[in-house]
């Protein structure tokens, strides 16, 4: 009999029912909740009479809707303030966990789970958010979900899931110095494409994964869901064990011994076969900055603007077209002849303590260019204490940047945070859809290094040349 | 849920790939806190101008022959990006019953099923005719019929398609899902009290 996939073996021990031809009942062991997309789920508890089946499987915070300045004060908008209180009352009246707005556990649900110890390998991990795909960095099943999906979940802790297919993204080699895990997923969705991944659950493997820390692990599963596949995910090594080690929530005492055991088994067996395999030679990569409405729309630091004519496809021709039209660039222009106004450092992409420490290696000592407004904004509480206990803040604020509070910010603009019409921003998070930082915003995705050197330099620049 | 059975409605056509739930509805919309009134805001950046009131006539949406759609037929992966299901709220609100299209992102296509909104994935050839019967025929309709899996217009376009069972079954017969997890609680009790020791709780 053929050997399993990973992903295979989390399915199978997952499995709760499941009729001929039918999707399967999944077991939840972590949802995750926030503010945005779940007050329609538990109006629809009280709605039905219901209530939620295992509140100390369920854990919730407020991050996308959070001003990222001056938490001392109350929250000036107030349909904003009515959905964080909203959170707040849900959590109470049903008796979950709440990190609030205030609280020194607060920051975006994918930077916590993992930074409290929630998120595990083997577990199969849900949330309202498509950037549930971070915690599969752990080997972990995770996966986003809608409000009725999570209405479904609170209800019953169990989730209906038609099996994906498996796909093995295997990235080979040594990444060169300047190249980082950003690079490596911005590389994978400009190969595959923004539907590349759909229906399939990736696992990424090979040498160039394994030799990245939990946080670049974090950084590549985060954005598969860029790349279509709704999960992403990362074999347990020493790295993860040595990660969860000691976090408040990870298995401790004789409980850990047993965890670890069990984790050890969570691994792709030698015989086992992939619907689809992608490999990657992690040598051949350079740093990436997407130039259009799409993260597969993405160029080497060292390449061009494409054309339309360019494309393949009528397609691809008419959808670059446009994206250019909305982006204000003309074809052929070198990336590093591009401009830049604002700067975001954040998201559950790329604001963890290493994504923080190398941008801030970049910044010291510099200056932000005068065109130029540049933020960062940690991806929690804890971090960005963490952060100032090193004192990253002063280098940064030396240098030019904003230092702010914890949330999602202006990846998505729902809080105050956000692009003026016809602003270009180089930004850390995983989007770069027309009007995601605020209308008419222009977005390139980069990572935090390719980032901090736009920001003191004005424009696009090479960090391998820093 | 509502039921879907059978439906005959006219189809318009937005010719896009890719089309993200950031356009479909906007995040300044999702501050909201009921499952209601996003309607108004779909397509929004897009169908407005700056005003946020004005329509503009370059989107294809915004043309008068696509007065009153219920079908909406576009390019593939529509409704990828974020998991919000406003979108398909808005969309339903908006009035589209069935969306065809040659593939759609995975969440989407859930949160779509879980309002009574049928996705249909037709080859690329048959989404083109459709696109171009939309856009070139005055009031065209198409009738889509869930118990048969079929797509039918007046002027000899016929398809199957393929739906999962278990949907096909909660979409016809306007099933709520959590009702039929419930079913479950047995096999769901029992799967619970064999979960490692390490996993009970949070």
């Amino acid at each position: 009999m053929a050997g399993k996939t990973l992903f295979e073996k989390l399915w199978e021990s997952h499995v709760v029912h499941e009729e001929p031809g039918g999707p399967a009942l999944l077991y939840v062991d972590l949802h995750l909740v926030h503010e945005v997309t779940s007050a329609q789920a538990f109006e629809g508890l009280r709605l039905a009479g219901r209530t939620v089946r295992r509140p100390a499987l369920t854990v919730a915070t407020v991050d996308h809707n959070v001003p990222t300045a001056d938490r001392g004060a109350p929250i000036a908008d107030d349909i904003s303030r009515r959905q964080i209180e909203t959170m707040e009352q849900n959590a109470a009246e049903f008796g979950l966990t709440f990190y609030g707005y205030r609280s020194p556990n607060q920051g975006i649900v994918h930077v916590i789970g993992p930074e409290l110890g929630y998120t595990q390998p083997g577990k199969v991990i849900v949330c309202g958010d498509s950037h549930t795909s971070t915690h599969g960095a752990f080997g972990a099943f995770a996966l986003g979900i809608g409000t009725s999906e999570v209405e479904h979940v609170l209800a019953t802790q169990c989730l209906i899931q038609k099996k994906p297919k498996t796909m093995e993204v295997r990235v080979d080699g040594a990444l060169p110095q300047g190249v980082t895990a950003k690079d490596i997923i911005l590389g994978i969705i400009g190969r595959i494409g923004v539907d590349g991944g759909v229906g399939y659950v990736i696992e990424y493997t090979g040498e160039a994964i394994r030799a990245l820390s939990m946080e670049g692990r974090m950084t590549v599963c985060n954005m598969s869901i860029e790349g279509g596949a709704r999960a992403g995910m990362i074999a347990p090594d020493e790295k993860t064990f040595a990660y969860l080690k000691g976090r408040r929530y990870a298995p401790q005492g004789s409980a850990w011994a047993a965890a670890v055991a069990n984790w050890r088994t969570l691994t792709t067996d030698a015989d086992a076969t992939y619907d689809r395999v992608v490999t990657i030679d992690a040598a051949a990569l350079e740093p990436h900055v997407t130039w259009g409405t799409n993260p597969g729309q993405v160029a080497p630091v060292s390449g061009s603007v494409p054309r339309p004519a360019d494309m393949d496809t009528a397609d691809e021709q008419a959808a670059t077209e446009r994206a250019l039209a909305y982006m204000g660039l003309e074809g052929g222009t070198p990336i590093q002849d591009i401009p830049i106004e604002r700067v975001f450092l954040g998201s559950c992409t790329n604001a963890r303590m290493e994504d923080l420490r190398a941008a801030a290696d970049i910044a010291r000592g510099r200056r932000v260019h005068a065109n130029v407004r540049a933020m960062v904004v940690p991806g929690s509480t804890m971090l960005k204490q963490q952060a100032e206990a090193e004192g990253l803040h002063e280098v940064f604020q030396a240098a030019g940047f904003e230092w702010r509070d914890a949330g999602c910010s202006m990846c998505l603009g729902m809080n105050p945070d956000i692009l003026a019409p016809g602003e270009r921003c180089a930004s850390t998070s995983n989007r770069n859809f027309e009007g995601r930082q605020g209308k008419g915003g222009r977005t390139h995705l980069v990572s935090p290094q390719m980032a901090a050197a736009a920001a003191i330099a004005g424009r696009f620049v090479d960090v391998r040349d820093w | 849920m509502d039921p879907f059975v059978q439906h005959t409605g006219k189809v318009a056509a937005l010719d896009r790939v890719n089309v993200d739930t950031d356009q479909i509805i906007p995040k300044q919309f999702l501050k909201r806190i009921e499952r209601t009134g996003y309607g108004p805001f779909a397509f929004f950046d897009w169908r407005y101008f700056e005003d946020g009131a004005t329509p503009n006539p370059d989107f294809e949406l915004n043309d008068p022959r696509y007065d009153g759609a219920s079908i909406l037929v576009t390019g593939r992966n529509f409704g990828c990006g974020s998991s919000r299901e406003h979108a398909a709220w808005a969309l339903k609100e908006y009035g589209f019953l069935a969306i065809i299209a040659p593939s759609f992102a995975d969440i989407f296509a859930n949160n779509a099923v879980e309002n009574g909104m049928l996705t249909i994935v037709l080859p690329p050839a048959d989404v083109a005719t459709l696109t171009e019967r939309a856009q070139t025929v005055e009031d065209y309709r198409l009738t889509v019929d869930l118990a048969n899996t079929t797509v039918k217009d007046d002027n000899g376009f016929a398809a199957s398609f393929g739906v999962d069972p278990t949907v096909q079954h909660r979409l016809l017969n306007g099933l709520d899902a959590v009702g039929l997890t419930l079913q479950q609680e047995e096999a769901i009790a029992d799967f619970e009290a064999r979960r490692p020791g390490w996993l009970q709780s949070s």
